[in-house]
């Protein structure tokens, strides 16, 4: 029996699977990224610092931004926002506080995830500076004050009139490497 | 064939059977052991499953915990839809596909044989690791068949196993669908065009194809849970920065074709069954294999109907609705395109072609169930219920169970020389039909008014419904005995089998002898040349 033929079709349906493979698993975790980046989908708002406003203004509406926290079941913290809602003016810049505490008597570091509700509105929501940029480093039972300043953009569809901005706060497991303060 | 040929001096090299002995089957390269031995695994990991599912129902019977403690109920529900799948179904259709591809396009055998030996004799091994996981330390895996990330990566690590088993079930299922192809492109008869091809054959080309795309993404999928629970990477952990639904996008990406590798080969069987019975060509034949394509590719583009209520633009929700919705079209054409076969058709009601209405019949009510929870308002009234059990064991049992059965009936006598025993095919049909009903129809009574899938326990309201479903599960469950009884009858004897078996049959594996001598077309059929 002939094998070359068979060889040469088993050996490109190989190759068809190994490449579904690496799309599996090294092209769509970064694509989902990029994907979830662009459209604001799933609530993912932008991950660096952006620029402050250029100053356009619209007064006319306000909008309801209330933050939520919420604790990863393995971390022993206290986290919330120092205010439950704010009325904003889209274009206007803001600042707000969320408080942690590591509840253990050991150190700890802290790592927040944010996600925003409902998601058409991820995009529209700017953080200028935020604490879920970095981790926090505590030491046994310390307490922080951590800053939010942001702003909604004016363009945001007319159709939102509340956002829900939600972190969850985790411990990542790791060792606080310059604990200053301890 | 080298080893047998070393035991068989008295036999003529051009003519020898099978070898001796047991190691037979360990070392066979010839299709129609290879054939038999998936075939077999799949009855005795049915049994297993099957068993599985009757631990849940006596559990459901009443509220309340009664039998099993909830981790071992939920680790019930993840192995019976593994086993099932992986199993049963899929192993089934490599075995018809083993015995009936090469017999069907003239070809004396798989194109790669000892591949196929390989690809056989993974399975068993993936099967030992994942059902050895129930008796480790944390139990099985018991976060759902889907294994969806962060639940799954909180049990025992007895995971580890779980993953490797659905690589090796991966490995083997895409190393047989690379035999397939091989043997559909390069062994056809001299002169037989692709369009000239039974519809097993097409539609097992196009179904080996969904599987080298698929069956990959999977790998990947479990590959990246297992990197997150044992080697500290952050894909779907949202602290390190990844995401859990991305695990759903990728699950589904993989998981939606999966369902088309449950049921295309089906499709075929049926198209195979229909004319023989109804003593007429299957009508409208090349819009068979074009719906047949149209529904694979439409597969790959709908995955996100499994997750309306995870959350997702409106514009997204739009989209995989109607494409959802478009897959009936293609599957429209070929339930009318069986009905047209059967139009003013000479019928006889045979055991195969009572199977295959029952098919006709039983997988349209669940495709309609299908189309209902397509529709994204109601999707998110009927999400993880038990409508969602009843639509899926619709497609699944009627559908593609009874699509092996009905092409077990059909084919056996082929296989064994020796027609099966007419009376008790027959109680086995309806004694499964009927009790198959009384099983999975109420669920999706109690799927509308509420009752959530996985759970052991539930509310009072649920309790009649679930009481009959678990009678008719007992019924159903053990009327497969009868299956077995004269599977292993016919194997043992019974009338001879004539060459065309069937009446109406058309198709080169008619024109063996039947049973089918150990090699065939060693010289192609001179029907195309």
């Amino acid at each position: 029996m002939k094998t070359g033929p068979h060889m040469l079709l088993a050996g490109k349906l190989t190759m068809l699977s190994l490449a579904m493979f690496a799309f599996g698993y090294v092209v769509m975790p970064p694509l989902y990224n990029i994907i979830c980046d662009i459209t604001g989908l799933n609530g993912r708002t932008n991950s660096a610092a952006v620029a402050a406003p250029d100053g356009t203004v619209i007064s006319d509406r306000t909008i309801t931004v209330e933050f939520v926290s919420v604790i990863n079941s393995s971390a022993a913290w206290s986290f919330k926002p120092v205010v439950q809602t704010m009325e904003v003016v889209p274009g206007k810049t803001y600042t707000t506080n969320y408080i942690a505490k590591n509840l253990s008597s050991g150190p700890a570091v802290g790592q927040a995830v944010p996600s925003v509700a409902p998601s058409s509105a991820a995009k529209y929501f700017n953080k200028i500076e935020c604490f879920c940029f970095t981790k926090q480093e505590f030491a046994g039972r310390a307490e922080k004050e951590m800053p939010l300043i942001f702003f909604v953009e004016p363009d945001l569809p007319r159709s939102i009139d509340t956002i829900t901005l939600s972190y969850t706060y985790f411990n990542t497991g790791e060792e606080p490497e310059n604990l200053s303060d301890s | 064939m080298s080893t047998a040929a070393a035991g068989h001096h008295d036999h003529d090299d051009h003519d020898h059977g099978p070898a001796k002995g047991w190691t037979r089957w360990l070392y066979t390269t010839n299709h129609k052991d290879i054939g038999t031995l998936y075939l077999l695994f799949a009855l005795v990991m049915f049994f297993i499953g099957g068993g599985m599912a009757l631990i849940i129902r006596a559990e459901l019977f009443q509220p309340g915990l009664q039998l099993v403690d909830p981790l071992f109920f939920n680790s019930m529900t993840t192995m019976h839809a593994l086993v099932m799948i992986f199993g049963v179904v899929m192993p089934a259709f490599v075995g018809l596909a083993n015995w009936m591809i090469p017999m069907m396009i003239g070809g004396p055998d798989m194109a790669l044989p000892r591949l196929n030996n390989w690809s056989f004799w993974i399975m068993p091994f993936a099967f030992l690791l994942l059902l050895s996981t129930l008796f480790m330390e944390g139990g099985g895996p018991a976060g759902g068949w889907t294994l969806y990330a962060p639940l799954s990566l909180q049990g025992g690590n007895s995971f580890a196993f779980v993953i490797f088993s659905i690589h090796f079930m991966g490995i083997s299922s895409v190393m047989g669908s690379i035999n397939i192809v091989a043997t559909i492109f390069n062994m056809r008869a001299p002169g037989m065009s692709l369009m000239q091809m039974p519809l097993f054959v097409w539609t097992w080309l196009i179904t080996a194809y969904l599987l080298i795309a698929v069956i990959p993404v999977l790998a990947g999928a479990v590959t990246m849970l297992l990197t997150d629970r044992f080697f500290g990477t952050s894909f779907f952990n949202a602290a390190g920065g990844g995401d859990p639904v991305m695990y759903q996008h990728i699950f589904w990406f993989f998981g939606h074709p999966e369902v088309y590798i449950l049921i295309l080969p089906a499709f075929g069987i049926i198209s195979s069954i229909i004319p023989t019975f109804a003593r007429k060509p299957l009508f409208g034949y090349a819009s068979m294999v074009y719906a047949t394509a149209s529904i694979a590719f439409l597969s790959f583009i709908v995955w996100a109907h499994h997750m309306f209520t995870v959350g997702m633009p409106l514009a997204g929700e739009m989209f995989f609705m109607f494409a959802t919705m478009m897959i009936s079209v293609p599957t429209g054409v070929k339930v009318f395109n069986w009905i047209a076969t059967m139009w003013r058709g000479s019928m006889t009601f045979e055991t195969p072609m009572l199977f295959a209405i029952g098919f006709l019949v039983m997988f349209t009510i669940g495709g309609l169930s299908g189309l209902m929870l397509a529709i994204t308002p109601a999707d998110i009234q009927y999400h993880d219920t038990y409508f969602v059990v009843a639509h899926f064991h619709y497609v699944l049992v009627p559908g593609a169970i009874y699509s092996i059965m009905a092409a077990t009936y059909y084919w056996m006598p082929k296989w064994t020389g020796n027609m099966y025993d007419e009376k008790w095919g027959k109680i086995h049909f309806w004694v499964s039909t009927v009790f198959l009903n009384v099983l999975f129809f109420p669920m999706h009574f109690v799927g509308l008014a509420g009752m959530p899938r996985r759970i052991p326990d539930y509310n009072l309201q649920f309790a009649d419904w679930n009481a009959v479903a678990t009678i008719g599960a007992f019924g159903f469950g053990f009327s497969q005995l009868i299956f077995v009884w004269v599977i292993y009858k016919c194997i043992k004897g019974g009338e001879k089998a004539t060459d065309e078996v069937w009446e109406g049959a058309d198709g080169l594996e008619w024109t063996v002898p039947s049973p089918a001598p150990y090699h065939t077309f060693e010289k192609p059929p001179a029907q195309y040349s």
